[in-house]
């Protein structure tokens, strides 16, 4: 048993031992539980992906005269934010798009350019252009502000991401005779390919599956930058099937996250364009897994080959909210980039990268082991399987 | 024998011209047409997939640079910017002729231009438009 303050004197003095999520695995293969869990302090997790419930809100500082963005609009580089806040408050979502572009009018829209790649230029410390018009008050007499704004003149730029981090998430297919544009990618006719989005075994919330170390407060590697966990995030849903090993076998928690745009990197935050469906922000998150004892380095541990997820009829049965699945893989099967759905072998591709799940991983894994980064204790605990906590379908009542 | 993957400009008086025929018939070259567009009075362009007897392969496109045609090899026309990719591999699939692979284990994204047929299929599906193609 080991407290994460003891952890963190460890840091401190320099000879905390740090791994990887994929580096656990092997270790605890050879070691056992026992003597990992001896040796281990952190297990860093990472996970790069689309995430659409992204956004940041900002602080522009005040004009002269004094202008009252609040309830007015205001847009950056043509991309809407949200106003609904005081007179110089401003929330821009990931996927907001400017008002003249044609979204799906001209079928699989191409969706170019949307807040999150405003939210990627204003990191990578590119100027950016705000237009906002408001109605006028006697305090905040201007009615339009045009000026160029950049990220080291705000006085807040914070990244607040409602809904980050999917613990497991759907293999998408298409099981209809046209191609289909989704937000898990194109998908071709009759099952022409399959698409999954996750981490796997290096995934943070598959890695503390009751999220037992990970809550609110908790510490982490975002955008290339540190944020913290502010809550469970949108549509937690702990209360899924799981598999004897605690590993959800469908998309499972969900974490919000938030942390300081302005020491975060382009590399970490990216707008992404999903062909037919919309913009998305590309967001690397890392969270470290402090080994308080052998339960937790057990979690840890677990494989590709024991992290299961279901295949899903992204034509009908999604769209329609059609209950079924098609089958359970898991990412090692998908791995292999070849799964079978209903007797055809159908090539995989991954939506969420590997290779830089790795590297915040690997990231993490350095600023830790250089004493830069502690560990955290939860202020607070994210609703379990145990809660009751559950993500509920729309009951529509007409008026 | 020699097979490449070449694209052809021709300019708008060629337009009506069985040039593509004659590679066949007078330098015994087999050609198979990965992508044409032409458009009345403007430029044409063919990407062909040209195969035959060094000396001959040679000798026809002797011929075509003689009627005016530009020629470029494919291997240029589809390039990825390395600072875009973020090797997610949702590319991998949707490529039919297997020029965009995975790595087994750095699940790294390997793009094989000399397979690249030019189809395009990968430019609008790549999330972060990685891949960019120019003719």
């Amino acid at each position: 048993m080991k407290t994460i303050k003891e952890i963190n004197e460890k840091i401190k003095n320099g000879q905390v031992v740090a791994v990887t999520a994929d580096e656990v695995i092997d270790l605890v293969a050879k070691k056992g539980v026992k003597k990992a869990a001896q040796e281990v302090d952190v297990v860093t997790t990472g996970t790069f992906g689309p995430m659409c419930s992204s956004g940041a809100y900002f602080n522009i500082g005040h004009s002269k005269p004094r202008i009252k963005i609040g309830a007015g609009t205001c847009k950056f580089n043509d991309v809407p934010a949200y106003t609904g806040f005081a007179a110089a408050d401003i929330y821009l979502g990931a996927t907001a798009l400017p008002d003249d572009d044609p979204r799906n009018k001209v079928y699989p829209g191409e969706f170019k350019y949307g807040g999150a790649h405003v939210i990627q230029e204003l990191v990578a410390g590119k100027d950016v252009r705000l237009e906002a018009q408001a109605y006028g008050t006697d305090c905040y007499p201007r009615k339009k502000l045009e000026t160029l704004i950049n990220i080291k003149d705000l006085n807040e730029a914070v990244l607040f991401n409602i809904r980050n981090c999917y613990q497991n998430y759907n293999v998408a297919v298409n099981l209809s005779d046209r191609p289909i544009y989704t937000y898990m990618g194109m998908l071709k006719a009759n099952l022409g390919n399959a698409s999954y989005c996750s981490a796997g075994q290096l995934s943070p919330l598959l890695k503390d599956p009751d999220y037992r170390t990970i809550g609110i407060g908790t510490k982490i590697f975002l955008g290339g930058g540190i944020g913290y966990v502010a809550w469970q995030g949108t549509q937690h849903n702990p209360g899924v099937a799981r598999k004897e090993n605690g590993v959800p076998q469908a998309p499972a928690g969900t974490l919000a996250v938030i942390g300081d745009l302005k020491q975060m990197k382009p590399e970490w935050l990216v707008g992404v364009s999903m062909l037919g469906y919309g913009v998305s922000l590309g967001v690397g998150i890392g969270v470290p897994i402090p080994v308080l004892d052998e339960e937790v380095v057990k979690a840890a541990a677990v494989r590709d080959e024991e992290i299961y997820t279901q295949i899903t009829d992204y034509s009908e049965s999604y769209p329609q909210m059609i209950p079924g699945s098609l089958g359970e893989v898991n990412y090692a099967q998908l791995k292999t980039g070849k799964i079978v759905v209903r007797d055809k072998q159908v090539p995989v591709g991954s939506l969420s990268s590997y290779s830089r799940a790795r590297e915040i991983a690997e990231e993490l894994k350095s600023w830790i082991k250089k004493g830069d980064f502690l560990l955290t204790d939860p202020v607070a605990q994210i609703p379990n399987r145990e809660s009751g906590y559950v993500f509920k379908a729309l009951k529509e009542r007409p008026f | 024998m020699v097979s490449r993957r070449i694209v052809l400009h021709f300019p708008t008086r060629l337009g009506d011209q069985p040039i593509v025929y004659k590679l066949a018939k007078d330098f015994n070259l087999q050609f198979n047409i990965l992508k044409a567009f032409i458009t009345p009075q403007e430029e044409g362009l063919m990407i062909l997939e040209l195969k035959g007897k060094s000396d001959d392969y040679n000798k026809g496109i002797e011929y075509l640079q003689g009627c005016g045609v530009q020629i470029q090899s494919l291997s240029q026309d589809v390039i990825r910017d390395e600072s875009k990719c973020t090797h997610c591999g949702i590319c991998v699939p949707i490529c039919p002729t297997g020029a965009l692979t995975v790595d087994a284990h750095t699940r790294k994204v390997s793009f094989h231009s000399n397979k690249c047929i030019a189809c395009e299929a990968c430019i609008k599906i790549c999330p972060t438009r990685a891949m960019e193609v120019h003719f």
